[in-house]
């Protein structure tokens, strides 16, 4: 292990004398950037992710213009756009003899299921991060147990609310009808569906909203709290003037995370409804993707489906990153 | 906020302010809330199945001691145990080398975008860290394609498959290796990043002058200072990996060489109904790997979703 070692740190060395000796060769200096001495470390990765992530995303962009479906491989030579007309305007794509319907209902359940998830969980950590940081004992076993569910599986949570949500043995409806409302259907009720699904992931995700404002609040210098206590303010007052306004970092990193968990529902929905199929009322983009793909085999399609789904992801994404690198947090 | 406090402190009970007791009852309850689906599924699974009536399900099995909670048996856990067999050694089989594979090259990321510092290196890691945020369906259909059309590994693993503890599906689970690899690679990197920023450039400006070179530099000052970084990013990926569906879904597709997610989705459902204690044991059994890691080492999981 030693001996290449010390052969590579000789060579190096001589190649230093070279230079130094005024041998300033165009090639050398380029072997002595920090790019270049660095590359074995950060290039073998980046090539992995420039193939896997970059690679795959240009390549999924053009599969989605090709008419690939059902066995066999993909057809290259006529590209078109008829699978983004069909995703926005539905109708019988020349692929298929049956209709296909618009993405709109599962676009929509996306963006209530991303709302309505990522705003709950935020408001719940606010209050869970407040209620922690009040000098309590036991601080690490409460932490500890709100989090717990976020080391689980979507596909275990999905199990667990299952249960939790049965219409007959659920602990769900024994609490419903302890208060008097009668056994409720929730799992297939295309009303509720939804609701359920945001609820079980709200269960499992608030407590790292938690985590992330808990780790702002304790960066919040105590003087802070202090003057507003000086000042007379209320508890609450302080919170709501003081303290939440300089959360906002937590808050909108802890909201880009969720938004994407959300978008990456699907694990959950397919153990959920125990396949492909969620229904219209709790179908969303990663899951209406994944179907026309792997169910339907329209390949195709569903990669324009994920391409559709990958724009939303870069909407949210972009500006996100964009600040932290202007703020020289990246 | 004195006087107010004041206040409130008069109205106290065994010597603790109403306000503190409100605090802690609010506390534990939210912990009630947390912890009972898990509660739940724990006391099912211990239920045999034939006594089993849903009544209490809450309750540990007290039959008869208390009548409609069913009798203890630990028959779920072996029916979860038979059912998941297959999946858990395949989950293992695909955890532990991807798990080190996207630590260790994350850590060699983040240390030549970081410590070694260089014009541009800002533009490849926002490469990097955007690729956290992908959602996984946009690469699904040419990961596919990738895996059964591009790239011969099947091919290369009939032959093996005479080697011992070789099979031939298990070139699925090599696919999906290096596919957790790649995508785990991202966060890998931005956790390492963030560590090696902190450190301070005195050491490696000072062996880079004794002429150390890169690799010496990461070897001997960089690594060791990594462990506990290393202890991190290899719980928080563990548990990525292993919680994963969508990859196994779309690589493995079914057969021998489905891992543990894909095991239990269909488990405790037959035409008779649903056998709910052998779900939840299942479900806890293919969460225990994560469950226990959790436990005993919650403190650096928090760290890594916290990053």
């Amino acid at each position: 292990m030693r001996n290449p070692l010390t052969v590579l740190k000789r060579r190096l060395s001589e190649h230093r004398e070279v230079r130094t000796d005024g041998g300033t060769t165009s090639a050398g200096s380029i072997l002595d950037r920090d790019s270049v001495r660095s590359a074995p470390f950060w290039l073998p990765p980046f090539l992995l992710i420039g193939l896997f992530i970059y690679g795959a995303i240009a390549w999924n962009i053009v599969l989605s213009l090709t008419d690939f479906q059902g066995l066999g491989s993909p057809d290259y030579s006529a590209l078109d756009f008829e699978n983004y007309v069909v995703a926005f305007f539905g109708g019988t794509p020349s692929w298929s003899e049956l209709t296909v319907s618009p993405i709109w209902n599962s676009a929509w359940n996306t963006v209530v299921l991303m709302v309505s998830f990522s705003v709950v969980c935020l408001a719940l950590g606010l209050v869970l991060a407040i209620l922690v940081d009040q000098e309590i004992r036991f601080e690490n076993t409460f932490r500890t147990i709100y989090l717990l569910p976020m080391s689980l599986s979507f596909v275990v949570t999905a199990k667990f609310w299952l249960y939790m949500y049965n219409v007959e043995t659920g602990l769900v409806n024994l609490f419903l009808g302890a208060v008097g409302v009668g056994p409720v259907e929730i799992v297939q009720n295309p009303d509720l569906k939804l609701a359920a699904v945001a609820f079980a992931l709200i269960w499992q995700f608030s407590g790292y909203a938690m985590i992330v404002y808990l780790a702002g609040l304790r960066a919040i210098p105590t003087s802070h709290f202090e003057a507003a206590r000086v000042d007379g303010a209320s508890t609450l007052r302080m919170y709501w003037r003081v303290i939440i306004p300089q959360l906002r970092t937590a808050t909108v990193s802890a909201l880009v995370v969720l938004t994407v968990f959300s978008l990456k529902a699907f694990d959950f929905l397919f153990s959920m409804y125990g396949g492909y199929q969620p229904g219209p009322s709790a179908d969303i983009l990663a899951t209406r993707m994944v179907r026309e793909a792997y169910s339907n085999g329209n390949w195709a399609y569903g990669s324009a489906i994920a391409v559709i789904l990958f724009i939303m992801a870069l909407a949210i994404v972009t500006p996100y990153i964009y600040s932290q690198y202007k703020r020289g947090e990246l | 906020m004195s006087t107010e406090t004041g206040r409130v402190g008069e109205w106290s009970l065994f010597g603790h302010s109403l306000r503190r007791v409100v605090l802690y009852g609010i506390l534990a309850g939210m912990g009630v809330f947390y912890l009972i689906p898990i509660e739940t599924g724990i006391m099912t699974s211990i239920i045999n199945p034939a006594s089993y009536t849903g009544s209490f399900p809450y309750l540990p099995p007290l039959e008869p001691l208390v009548p409609g909670t069913g009798t203890f048996s630990l028959e779920p856990w072996q029916g979860a145990i038979d059912g998941l067999g297959q999946g858990l050694v395949n989950s293992v089989i695909l955890v532990v080398p991807a798990t080190i594979f996207s630590g260790l090259l994350g850590s060699m990321a983040a240390f030549g975008l970081t410590t070694i510092s260089w014009r541009g290196q800002i533009g490849i890691y926002i490469l990097f860290v955007a690729g956290i945020f992908i959602p996984y369906q946009a690469v699904l259909v040419p990961l596919t394609q990738f895996w059964y059309n591009v790239v011969p590994l099947q091919a290369v693993f009939e032959p093996l498959a005479v080697l011992p503890f070789v099979q031939e599906y298990h070139w699925k689970l090599v696919a999906l290796i290096i596919t957790h690899t790649a995508y785990g690679l991202p966060i890998c990197t931005l956790l390492f990043r963030a560590h090696y920023k902190k450190l301070s450039d005195e050491m490696v400006e000072a062996a880079q002058l004794d002429g150390a070179s890169v690799a010496t530099i990461y070897r001997r000052i960089i690594l060791p200072l990594s462990i506990r970084m290393f202890a991190v990013v290899f719980i928080y990926q563990f548990t990525q990996i292993w919680n994963d569906l969508l990859f196994a879904l779309t690589i493995v597709q079914f057969g021998d060489a489905a891992v543990v997610t894909q095991d239990l989705v269909g488990i405790g459902v037959s035409q008779s109904g649903t056998n709910f204690p052998l779900r939840m044991a299942a479900a806890l059994l293919a969460a225990l790997p994560t469950l226990l890691v959790y436990i005993f080492f919650g403190d650096k999981f928090a760290k890594g979703v916290a990053a």
